[in-house]
């Protein structure tokens, strides 16, 4: 229901295109926090970057999106 | 540094706690083993490896997740049943600015401050990048973490590294993946005797849990591995034999092992051999 509402919403924002995970993408979302909503991420564990820099979770929704960002979402992950 | 050569030298290891524990940051480590997450067969053979091992610190990484995917949302699941410590890398980044934000971006997916920091600086050798590793280390430090810098047997990055705020250091045994065991045991051994107190950790290149053993009983406080154990005909049984071998090293150095001689020695008294006298 919240993505639905909010998918809504985002029908009369302009259409912006940034780079989501070395990926180009088109999208309504303002912030990166409906950029997340948007693209299905939801309440998932993840951490994200914009153009480099992390933005940590209580600032996804304070920080604006603009065409040509390049945007990181990851996940824990194994490693050594 | 010469005067305080001596307190590694076989026989006289420095005691931390009791019994022989591990401290790093402040928090209290029973194994001497750190263990890779990466590579192996299954999850399920991960886990056991773990348990198999008995460590309490995992390494574990950041990477891009897809929406549909969730492969992170599973694995944090299974590792977070595991209780032990995790140590996020930075693993394959270049520069500083990705080392920072990729620490960052760990930070607050796995709750810890703790961070291996890797800067690469070239993609055959996978070796430190030195410069950057030192300017990555100062920003986090300053920034609240405590840094596990991934980093060569290089005396004077070593300093730089401590100077910055890391309170220990990890250096290399072999280039990553390779399995070659301690490349230079004479440049290890120097950075050992040169940093009696800092808790130094051999992280990358043991192949073999005779390399793990080498690497304790020169005095190195622990070794991190992941490759020898995930890529092991077994890695359950390998993740065993690393565990054994890392505390026979321990204990082989805490022992204080015999002196090397040029010259053959009897062990066998020589007073009272018979026929002796007839030689």
């Amino acid at each position: 229901m919240g993505e639905c509402r909010q998918k809504l919403m985002l029908g009369t924002n302009a259409v912006l295109e940034v780079i989501v995970n070395g990926e180009p993408a088109r999208t309504r979302a303002r912030t990166l926090a409906e950029l997340l909503v948007e693209l299905g991420y939801g309440d998932a564990k993840v951490a994200t970057a914009r153009n480099g820099d992390f933005v940590p979770l209580r600032k996804r929704d304070t920080v604006e999106l603009t065409g040509g960002d390049t945007i990181e979402i990851v996940s824990p992950r194994q490693g050594g | 540094m010469t005067d305080t050569m001596s307190n590694t030298k076989p026989g006289a290891a420095r005691q931390v706690g009791t019994p022989d524990g591990l401290e790093v940051y402040g928090t209290r480590l029973d194994s001497r083993l750190f263990l890779g997450t990466a590579q192996y067969p299954s999850p399920q053979v991960l886990e056991r490896a773990v348990k198999a091992a008995g460590v309490d610190v995992v390494t574990v990484s950041v990477r891009r997740e897809g929406a549909r995917d969730k492969g992170g949302q599973r694995f944090w699941e299974m590792i977070a049943g595991l209780g032990v410590r995790v140590l996020p890398n930075t693993a394959g980044c270049r520069t500083v600015r990705e080392a920072i934000a990729t620490a960052e971006m760990a930070r607050e997916l796995f709750d810890t401050d703790w961070v291996k920091l890797e800067v690469i600086a070239n993609d055959d050798t996978l070796q430190p990048d030195l410069f950057g590793l030192v300017e990555a280390a100062g920003v986090l430090v300053r920034e609240g973490f405590k840094v596990f810098p991934y980093t060569t047997e290089d005396l004077g990055a070593a300093e730089r590294l401590l100077a910055a705020g890391c309170e220990l250091l990890m250096p290399w045994g072999a280039p990553i993946g390779t399995g070659r065991g301690l490349a230079n045991p004479y440049a290890l051994r120097t950075l050992r005797n040169y940093f009696p107190g800092v808790p130094l950790v051999v992280d990358a290149g043991i192949g073999a849990p005779s390399h793990a053993a080498q690497a304790m009983e020169m005095g190195f406080d622990a070794v991190l591995l992941n490759t020898a154990v995930a890529k092991a005909g077994d890695p359950v049984a390998m993740a065993e034999a690393f565990g054994a071998a890392i505390r026979a090293g321990r204990t082989a150095f805490v022992a204080g092992m015999m002196e090397v001689r040029d010259m053959a020695a009897p062990s066998t008294p020589v007073a009272g051999t018979p026929f002796f006298d007839l030689k």
